[in-house]
């Protein structure tokens, strides 16, 4: 017999990665509502990104990225739904075809020229832009997919990367609706 | 140019617009000028409890027995702190509160000032919202929008931070505005297609049941009373949680009686064999469900709840309906009438079969206990108060712990608002301050605290509270001086090490209460418990009862952790008991 007051765990069902936008009353502390909620309720963050977008109006959009059962999934969106601040809370599944995902990173590459120019080329395809520009250095921006940022950043190891800095994932459907 | 008020005033002001007759609070220095304002109000009277947690459970008492919210004012740090507990309590079990708290002046905070804390930090995740008042301006717009959220919606508790500074700065009043929407937060979001929907599941089941919970409660006195309408309408048997006790008749033969870890057999087993389940105001905790995997397992789930995030949260169900109890049963049965008016009589062959079974599950008399001449049985001593206290309309509270399971099993509801329990939190001290609260609603009903010995400890301050405002409850105490659930369940699952469940060195509970001011009564044997009790009906001043009863008696029917339904343990009468010998008490 289980020596616990409490039941046994039950079946876990098949975890999916969501893509999870809220809308939310820019004031003090709502970054720390909707943060709370995840950790106390034990749900995922992978990635977060939260800025004002609508300054008139004071709304601010946070984009978070987590992994959960369906179940989870749509707890997570009903217990959002429930903040007094939240306006209105819209998910996407990471397979969508029809939601564009974007993170941005920065490169700090650090080396002789030829190691720098073969580094910012690798960067190429991510809409890289050099940002500043010394002697001995690069800062590189670069926008692009979560995955392609991991495989970036471990394979200019060896061309003079030393130093990472990133954002969470913001995501926007494509075409011209918009989430209501 | 209108009339400037203080921060202070501005709180009097928005308690009288919101109707408050009572606060539960304490004072403190971060609180100083609202309780200097106090005297300006007279419609409102403040109830000066002797520790903070008290007046939350206090103001939970008022709240549940009443339906109002209860409002609470507690200064910064310790103050605030101490309330978490009730905040806890009252943000599990869906009471509405409005906790209004001193903190220290805003040029103070965040530099470690004396007394204070993070208490909108700390409260977040224990309150449905709360507020730091950072601009005056903001006041009485953000204390009129707490009692908005506390109240609306499912009901909760809700907090409200004011600096002492704002206290003191002035601003102009503004009244309420009638808000028709929540910030887009529904209530009410079914349609006629859900009620249609669950009229044909209804027609189509053979073995359905009502499976009901604090959210008949909570959507007020209408709400019980359709409900017994609509058991009526359709001959199904009903069965409620912990916290829907009282809204439909506990002595009714539909009623199955309460359902769960410490259910009837029958309430467990018609859950588990049910073909539909109409789930109304519940929340599938896990002491209702146990076994989760193996819930009900061929039932037709229909969840009847305001809030959306309550389904499918611990259980996946084919129909739910979002929607205020009442008008949700209010529309069930316009449409029964309307489509179906003669449901019951035409479904009663159907479910004829169904009412056997639940029948013959009901003789195996589950509640039963070995009585005693000797020594008072605790269930004994809860049917005799029952039995003693059912002609008038009496409030109960408990603590938590065997002797709350054995007032639930054995204590016959039969008007909401009547049981006042700590269910979700499970918060030993819960009974006697809540008995305050309700005695203070309601002063001139009886009000009985049926506790533990081991809880009441915990909030016994508070009877200096009921002798100050003459508060007549009556604190009845099912002595076992062990934590009985914490033994029993050492008993069962830890090889009956009983390890620091024993008090060993209790007050005397008469003396105790002669110290505070009331009176102390005692029954030893089961012969004079009657006397006793109608000893403490006849004292109009607060009673501790101290009810010495069998030490070992366990709490059953019971359904182990990790079981499903229909794998209860019952009683002394079913299996046979080992009794812990007299060396085991103090040692082990």
């Amino acid at each position: 017999m289980s020596k616990s007051a409490y039941s046994t765990p039950g079946k876990k069902g098949k975890f999916d990665k969501h893509i999870i936008v809220v809308w939310v009353d820019n004031e003090a502390g709502v970054l720390a509502r909707v943060v709370g909620l995840f950790s106390g309720r034990g749900y995922n963050i992978e990635s977060l990104a939260v800025a004002e977008v609508d300054a008139k109006l004071n709304i601010s959009r946070i984009t978070i990225v987590t992994t959960g059962t369906p179940q989870v999934i749509q707890q997570i969106k009903l217990q959002l739904r429930k903040l007094v601040p939240v306006h209105k809370v819209a998910d996407f599944k990471r397979e969508d075809k029809n939601v564009i995902f974007k993170e941005m990173a920065l490169f700090k590459l650090v080396g002789n020229i030829s190691k720098r120019k073969k580094a910012f080329n690798a960067c190429k395809k991510y809409n890289a832009v050099i940002l500043d520009k010394t002697n001995k250095s690069y800062v590189v921006q670069v926008t692009a997919l979560r995955r392609e940022i991991d495989v970036m950043s471990k394979n200019l190891k060896k061309l003079g990367l030393v130093s990472v800095s990133r954002t969470g994932a913001v995501a926007m459907t494509r075409g011209a609706e918009t989430f209501k | 140019m209108s009339k400037l008020s203080t921060g202070a005033e501005i709180v009097f002001k928005c308690l009288e617009d919101q109707n408050v007759e009572f606060i539960f609070g304490y004072p403190g220095g971060a609180v100083l000028p609202i309780y200097d304002e106090l005297k300006n109000h007279s419609s409102i009277k403040h109830i000066l409890v002797r520790h903070e947690q008290g007046a939350g459970h206090a103001a939970e008492g008022y709240a549940r027995s009443s339906g109002k919210p209860g409002v609470v004012l507690v200064t910064s740090g310790p103050g605030a702190t101490n309330v978490v507990t009730a905040l806890t309590d009252a943000y599990m079990d869906s009471i509405p509160l409005v906790c209004i708290s001193g903190q220290v002046p805003t040029h103070l905070i965040g530099t470690d000032a004396f007394q204070e804390c993070d208490t909108t930090g700390i409260t977040r995740p224990c309150t449905k919202h709360n507020w730091l008042v950072k601009d005056i301006k903001d006041l009485s717009k953000i204390i009129h929008k707490a009692f908005e959220v506390a109240t609306t919606g499912r009901p909760g508790p809700v907090l409200v931070d004011i600096p002492k500074d704002i206290q003191f700065q002035k601003t102009t009043y503004s009244k309420p505005k009638k808000e028709k929407k929540l910030n887009g937060k529904r209530h009410n979001s079914f349609n006629q297609k859900d009620i249609d929907e669950l009229i044909k599941l209804m027609s189509k089941a053979n073995k359905p049941i009502f499976y009901t919970g604090g959210g008949v409660i909570n959507s007020g006195p209408k709400a019980s009373a359709l409900l017994r309408e609509l058991v009526d309408a359709t001959g199904f048997p009903i069965t409620s949680t912990l916290q829907g006790l009282g809204s439909f008749p506990g002595d009714d033969n539909s009623f199955l009686g309460m359902l769960g870890m410490h259910g009837t057999y029958e309430a467990n087993n018609a859950m588990h064999d049910c073909d539909l389940m109409i789930n109304i105001g519940a929340r599938f905790d896990d002491r209702i469900t146990g076994k989760i995997d193996e819930f009900s397992p061929k039932s037709k789930k229909v969840h009847i709840d305001i809030d959306p995030s309550s389904i499918n949260k611990n259980v996946k169900v084919e129909l739910p309906i979002i929607g205020d109890v009442q008008d949700v049963i209010s529309s069930t049965l316009k449409t029964i009438k309307k489509v179906k008016p003669n449901f019951a009589n035409s479904n009663k062959q159907k479910i004829s079969k169904w009412w056997e079974q639940i029948q013959k599950w009901r003789e195996k008399k589950s509640l039963d206990f070995v009585n005693s001449t000797e020594t008072i049985k605790p269930q004994y001593a809860v049917q005799r108060l029952y039995e003693l206290t059912k002609s008038k309309d009496t409030y109960i509270t408990t603590e938590v712990g065997q002797h709350q399971m054995w007032a639930a099993q054995h204590y016959k509801f039969d008007k909401p608002n009547r049981w006042m329990t700590s269910g979700g939190l499970g918060t030993m001290g819960y009974g006697l301050p809540a008995a305050v609260g309700v005695q203070i609603a309601h002063p001139k009903k009886l009000v009985i605290d049926i506790a533990g010995e081991a809880s009441v400890l915990m909030t016994m301050q508070e009877m200096s509270t009921a002798v100050q405002y003459n508060l007549p409850i009556k604190i009845f105490i099912l002595n076992n001086e062990y934590m009985g659930m914490v033994r029993q369940w050492q008993e069962l699952l830890h090889d009956k090490n009983y390890s620091e469940s024993y008090t060993a060195a209790l007050p005397d509970f008469v003396k105790l209460a002669e110290a505070y001011g009331c009176v102390g009564i005692r029954a030893t044997n089961p012969s004079e418990l009657d006397d006793k009790i109608i000893e403490m009906l006849n004292t109009d001043r607060p009673v501790i009862f101290d009810c010495l009863v069998d030490k070992q008696e366990n709490c059953f029917p019971m359904i182990p952790s990790g079981k499903p339904h229909n794998q209860m343990l019952l009683g002394p009468k079913d299996q046979e008991q080992n009794k812990i010998t007299g060396k085991g008490k103090t040692l082990v």
